[in-house]
């Protein structure tokens, strides 16, 4: 089993901790001039997000989490589970709604996910920065009023809702950034 | 390709100028410079200190060496008069916000100088380097502990410092030793409540954290070592040098076998160091300064790689 030694400890690292895999968040070293060194970590819960305190003595190490992050097509939701499709091997993963959580309103069937891969199953899926959806239900809006910069509630065809200026119409197609959940403009075509 | 440099031309400017301050500074008071290898036979056996190995190709282990102190000793020994030593000094895995493998030590040694004017010394050092007259506050480690940590140091037991620990909320490895917390609670809360605007000079270690100074026997026993503060940051490491070889050869022994129960490799004995104390070390008292650290501080900055032109990661 891969391990990493604390003088590897960097933000990003993904390890093993109480049985569940984390990622280090933050990383300081300690060491008082003559006396032992120590590394004063934060490290977040990749199933449970928390964040937790731990210190460890240098030169300790500790087990690699096995985890990959893969680029995936996202297929299908069964109402159970979200199924993705790996595109060079067409190897499927399903991941469970929770797993899913609110990177699941961005989900649009063909769009490529960041899925993080955990013991081989789906543990984050991470939306594209950028999506676009079609508008399916918001209030008539009047052409023209854009530098009023007005702005009003529109449902995507995923279920997300986003605020979007008045001009926009319902079956236009929306660029929404993701991170944010911002209407970034309308889609060129 | 990150081949620039990590520091501004002010702050290698900077260097330059507290680099000639500091030569100055000793040529006032008489010290001589002197130049001793960094390739050295053998390093420092404890383990909190490790060196790093080189091996070059006729066959021998050899190290950077971690500090110029083994070998300014045995030119004490050999009737040199006080000494100053400016020069790179490494070690193996500290690095970090204010710790880089290689740094810049200034080591100098005081005839028949009490170790706690020695601290002075180094404030008054630390004061024309930084240019600026700054107040200088005395406490002991003991008394450091108790207002910063609320435990005694020296007398209270494992569980009362791992108490300290858990009510200043300091999160212990469960491989910590009773040393091991203290050393954690001086890198964390006690340094951080010393006053940040004063130069502080912290002495009187327990006799566990001894190194390579003498021991005074009060009740309980303390040894005579400082260390001076600043802005919640260790500058400076001194002694009221030990200069008993069999004392000195009992320590290094018993830290190679700290060295051997942590799995670490252990450096060969400093027998060259050892020959020169059955000769004879004159009354003294050392200290060692790190440079980078008060450069930070003439900076302005917290961070070392502001001043380093290579840290050791674009080395």
């Amino acid at each position: 089993m891969a391990s990493y030694s604390t003088n590897e400890f960097r933000s990003g690292l993904k390890v093993m901790l109480d049985g569940d895999p984390h990622v280090i968040v933050e990383n300081e070293f300690v060491k008082p001039g003559k006396g032992q060194a120590f590394n004063r970590v934060k490290l977040k819960n990749l199933k449970t997000a928390r964040v937790i305190d731990k210190t460890f003595k240098s030169g300790e190490s500790i087990e690699a989490a096995d985890v990959m992050d893969t680029d995936m097509q996202y297929l299908y939701n069964d109402g159970e589970f979200y199924h993705f499709m790996e595109p060079d091997t067409f190897e499927q993963y399903a991941a469970e709604t929770a797993v899913v959580g609110d990177a699941g309103q961005w989900l649009k069937e063909q769009d490529i996910c960041l899925v993080t891969l955990w013991n081989n199953s789906p543990l984050i899926v991470a939306p594209p920065n950028f999506v676009e959806l079609t508008i399916t239900e918001t209030d008539p809006g009047v052409r023209g009023d854009t530098a009023q910069g007005g702005v009003k509630p529109a449902t995507l065809e995923t279920g997300a809702v986003v605020r979007v200026p008045l001009f926009v119409e319902q079956g236009d197609v929306i660029k929404v950034d993701t991170r944010t959940g911002e209407y970034v403009g309308r889609a060129r075509d | 390709m990150d081949w620039q440099p990590a520091a501004s031309w002010d702050a290698l400017a900077l260097r330059a100028r507290l680099l000639r301050a500091t030569r100055g500074f000793f040529a006032g008071l008489g010290v001589l410079e002197v130049q001793t290898p960094l390739l050295v036979a053998t390093s420092c056996p404890d383990p909190n200190i490790p060196g790093i190995p080189v091996r070059p190709s006729d066959g021998r282990t050899m190290y950077l060496h971690t500090s110029p102190e083994h070998a300014m000793k045995r030119l004490l020994c050999a009737g040199g008069p006080d000494m100053y030593q400016v020069c790179p000094v490494f070690r193996d895995g500290e690095a970090g916000q204010r710790h880089n493998p290689e740094f810049t030590m200034v080591e100098w040694y005081r005839h028949d100088m009490d170790y706690l004017d020695l601290a002075a010394e180094t404030a008054a050092l630390i004061e024309v380097l930084l240019d600026r007259a700054i107040p200088v506050d005395r406490t002991t480690y003991r008394d450091a502990f108790l207002s910063g940590a609320g435990v005694d140091p020296l007398t209270g037991d494992e569980a009362a410092v791992r108490d300290a620990c858990r009510r200043a909320a300091v999160e212990v490895p469960a491989s910590a030793t009773r040393d091991d917390m203290l050393d954690l609670l001086l890198g964390t809360v006690v340094a951080a409540g010393l006053d940040a605007q004063k130069i502080t000079v912290v002495s009187d270690y327990p006799v566990s954290q001894a190194a390579l100074a003498q021991v005074r026997p009060d009740d309980p026993p303390v040894a005579e070592r400082f260390e001076v503060f600043l802005a919640g940051m260790e500058l400076a490491n001194g002694f009221h040098e030990l200069t008993d070889p069999r004392e000195q050869r009992r320590r290094f022994v018993a830290e190679q076998e700290r060295c051997r129960r942590s799995g670490r490799p252990v450096p060969p004995l400093d027998e060259r160091l050892l020959a020169a104390l059955e000769s004879g070390l004159p009354d003294c008292s050392g200290v060692a300064l790190g440079f980078d650290r008060v450069l930070m501080l003439a900076a302005g900055t917290g961070r070392l790689s502001d001043v380093l032109a290579f840290p050791y990661d674009r080395s």
